[in-house]
C-alpha cells in the first residue's frame, strides 16, 4: 500500500516538472492552425519539422549561436586555468594570510551581484568594453570563489606524498600542479567545467546589461527579443525555446554522475 | 645561494593565488567600495556628479513610493517563496529516498528544469500561463475552475511567478538528497524501537539531522528571492499594477532605464543589508535549532524517548 502511495506520488510530480517542458516541445511542432485551440491539442496531427529552421531564419540566431559559444568557451576555460592556479595555491602551500584569504574567497560568495554591478559596468565602460564580449569573458580568468572552493576541497584529499615524490625527482611546483594534480583532478574538474557552461549559456542578465546592437547579441538575449515582437508565432519560440535547451540538457545527460555527486558533496549551488 | 631561494618560496604561493587577488579587487572589493561612495552622489550617467551626502538614501524612504512598492512585493514574494521552495524540495527529496526503482529517472525529471536557461523558463511558462490557451487553465477547467488570465491578473500574478521559480528547485532538491542519504539509518531504527511512528521519526530524527542543510538552503534561498529579476522582466515587465515589481527590478530600472547610477547604488546597498541582517538572523536562530552531528559525542540522546504519543497524525 505504501509503495503504491510512493510511486503515486513520484509519478504524478515527474508529470508536474515535466509536462510543461513537453508541451514546449509539441507546441513548437505544431501547424499554426493547431496552436490556439481550447482544449489544448497535446500531440500535433501533422508534425512541422521545418518549424525550427523556419524560427531560426526569424532573427540572426546564426550569429546569436557563434556569440554564445565563443563566450562559454572562452570563459570555461578561463574559469578551469584560473581556479586550478588559485585552488593548488590554497592547497598545497603555507603561507601568511592564507587561511584569511581564503575566508574572504568563501565570503565574497554572499555578495549579491547587484552589489557590484554598476561600479562593474562603469569600469567596462571605461576601457571601451561595453557592446563586445570582453566583459562576459574577461572576469572568468580571475576565477570564481566557489569553483575554488570545489577545486580546493578535491586538491586536499590528494595523498601529499605524490607532490613530496616529485619533488625528490627535482619537479617544480608547477611542473607538480600539471604533471601529477591536474590529470587526478579529471571528475572536479568536468564539474567546474559543466557548471560553468551551464550557466554561461543560460547567462541573460550579464549580457542584457553589457550587449547593445544585435550584432552582439547571445541567444538567450535572442530569444528574449520575441517578447516585443509583433506577429511571431509560438510555434517559433518554443521552437528556439527547444533548440537553445538542448546543449545543456545534453551536456548534463553527460555529466549527471558528475553533477549530482558535486552538487551533493558541497551543498552549494553553482 | 639559500636566502634567494627562501624569498622566492615566499613568493610563489602568491603567485598561485594572483588571479583571484587581482580579480578581487578589480572586479568585486573595488566595485563594493566604489558603489557605496557612490551611493553618496547624484550620479547622472552622462553630466555633472553632485556629492549629496545621505540625499539618495533620505529620498528612498521618504519621497519614493516606488521603493516600498517594491521592497514589498519582494517581501511577499520571499514570504511565499522561500518556505515552498523548502517544502518542495524536501518533500521531493524525502520521495526520492525511499527504496524505489527508477529513483535515477525520477530525480532527472525533477532536475530537468534546472539545467535550462531562465529566459527558456519564462517562455515555456508564458505559455502554460495562457489566459486562453494555457494548460493550466485548461487542467482547471477539468475539475470545473475558470481559470484567470495569470500574468495579467494583479491578484495572481505574484502567485504565478512563486510557482514558475519553484519549477526549477533542483540543485536544492540534490542537496537535501545528500543530506538524508547521511542520516544513519540506526537512528531511525532506535527510534522506532521506542515506539516512535514514522511522523515522529521525521520529527525527531529527520528534521534535526537535516537541520545544517536547511540552514544552508534557506539562505540561498532568501538571497534567490532578493534577487528575483529576469521573471519579472520576460514575463510582466513588473506589472500588472507593479504586481511582481520585483525590487532587483526597482534596481535595475534606476540604472539602466533612468540612468541613476548614485541612487541605484544606494538600492543596492540597501538591499545587501538586509540580506546580510537576514542571513546574520537565521544563523542566530539557528544556534536554537540547529543540531550538528559534531556535538553528539556521546552515545546519542534519543530524542524519540517520549513514548508512542506522536504517532496520531
Amino acid at each position: 500500500m505504501k509503495r503504491v502511495v510512493v510511486y503515486g506520488l513520484l509519478i504524478v510530480c515527474s508529470l508536474l516538472f515535466v509536462a510543461p517542458l513537453f508541451w514546449a516541445v509539441t507546441t513548437a511542432l505544431k501547424s499554426p492552425t493547431e496552436l490556439y485551440l481550447f482544449p489544448p491539442k497535446w500531440i500535433p496531427s501533422v508534425w512541422k519539422f521545418g518549424n525550427f529552421a523556419d524560427a531560426w531564419t526569424i532573427q540572426p540566431f546564426n550569429l546569436f549561436l557563434k556569440n554564445t559559444v565563443i563566450v562559454t568557451l572562452l570563459s570555461t576555460l578561463g574559469q578551469l586555468i584560473s581556479c586550478t592556479l588559485v585552488a593548488y595555491g590554497f592547497a598545497r602551500f603555507e603561507f601568511k594570510g592564507r587561511d584569511l584569504l581564503f575566508l574572504i574567497v568563501l565570503a565574497t560568495m554572499m555578495i549579491p551581484w547587484e552589489v557590484t554591478m554598476i561600479p562593474q559596468y562603469m569600469e567596462f565602460n571605461y576601457l571601451g568594453w561595453i557592446n563586445t564580449l570582453k566583459p562576459l569573458i574577461v572576469p572568468s580568468f580571475f576565477g570564481s570563489a566557489y569553483y575554488i572552493f570545489l577545486l580546493r576541497q578535491f586538491i586536499l584529499t590528494l595523498p601529499r606524498e605524490l607532490d613530496e615524490a616529485a619533488t625528490i625527482d627535482g619537479a617544480n611546483k608547477f611542473a607538480i600542479l600539471v604533471r601529477i594534480i591536474v590529470p587526478l583532478m579529471g571528475p572536479s574538474l568536468i564539474l567546474v567545467g559543466v557548471f560553468q557552461m551551464m550557466s554561461c549559456w543560460n547567462d541573460y542578465l550579464g549580457p542584457l546589461i553589457f550587449l547593445n546592437d544585435q550584432s552582439k547579441y547571445t541567444l538567450t538575449l535572442g530569444l528574449s527579443q520575441f517578447k516585443g515582437m509583433f506577429g511571431v508565432d509560438m510555434q517559433s519560440i518554443m521552437a528556439i525555446t527547444c533548440l537553445i535547451s538542448i546543449p545543456p540538457l545534453a551536456v548534463f545527460f553527460f555529466a549527471q554522475r558528475y553533477i549530482v555527486g558535486g552538487i551533493a558533496g558541497t551543498g552549494i549551488k553553482g | 645561494m639559500p636566502r634567494r631561494k627562501r624569498s622566492l618560496g615566499g613568493v610563489i604561493p602568491y603567485l598561485f593565488i594572483f588571479p583571484w587577488i587581482f580579480g578581487f579587487l578589480v572586479f568585486t572589493l573595488g566595485p563594493l567600495l566604489f558603489s557605496l561612495i557612490i551611493s553618496f552622489f547624484d550620479w547622472p550617467i552622462v553630466g555633472k556628479v553632485r556629492f549629496i551626502g545621505l540625499g539618495n538614501y533620505i529620498d528612498m524612504f521618504t519621497d519614493d513610493p516606488l521603493f516600498w512598492k517594491s521592497f514589498g512585493v519582494t517581501i511577499k514574494f520571499a514570504a511565499l517563496f522561500v518556505p515552498l521552495n523548502i517544502a518542495v524540495a524536501l518533500g521531493l527529496a524525502i520521495l526520492l529516498n525511499q527504496k524505489v526503482r527508477g529513483s535515477a529517472i525520477f530525480r532527472t525529471a525533477f532536475y530537468l528544469p534546472s539545467v535550462i536557461s531562465g529566459v527558456a523558463l519564462a517562455m515555456i511558462w508564458a505559455w502554460v500561463y495562457s489566459g486562453d490557451y494555457g494548460i493550466l487553465n485548461y487542467f482547471l477547467s477539468l475539475i470545473g475552475v475558470q481559470g484567470p488570465n495569470w500574468l495579467n491578473n494583479a491578484h495572481w500574478s505574484l502567485v504565478a511567478m512563486v510557482v514558475a521559480s519553484l519549477w526549477g528547485q533542483g540543485s536544492m532538491m540534490l542537496v537535501f538528497l545528500a543530506g538524508l542519504k547521511g542520516i544513519p539509518k540506526d537512528l531511525y531504527e532506535s527510534a522506532s524501537i521506542d515506539g516512535a511512528g514514522k511522523l515522529r521519526q521525521f520529527f525527531s530524527v529527520t528534521i534535526p539531522m537535516l537541520s545544517p542543510t536547511i540552514i544552508f538552503n534557506l539562505i540561498t534561498s532568501i538571497i534567490a528571492a532578493f534577487q528575483q529579476l529576469t521573471l519579472a522582466l520576460l514575463l510582466t515587465g513588473g506589472g500588472p499594477l507593479k504586481s511582481t515589481y520585483f525590487y532587483a527590478m526597482y534596481m535595475y530600472e534606476n540604472a539602466f532605464k533612468f540612468f541613476k547610477m548614485g541612487y541605484s547604488a544606494a538600492n543596492a546597498w540597501f538591499m545587501f543589508l538586509i540580506v546580510l541582517s537576514l542571513t546574520f538572523l537565521v544563523f542566530k536562530s539557528s544556534e536554537a535549532w540547529v543540531f550538528y552531528e559534531g556535538e553528539m559525542k556521546r552515545k546519542p540522546q534519543k530524542k524519540a524517548k517520549s513514548s508512542g504519543r506522536g504517532r496520531s497524525s
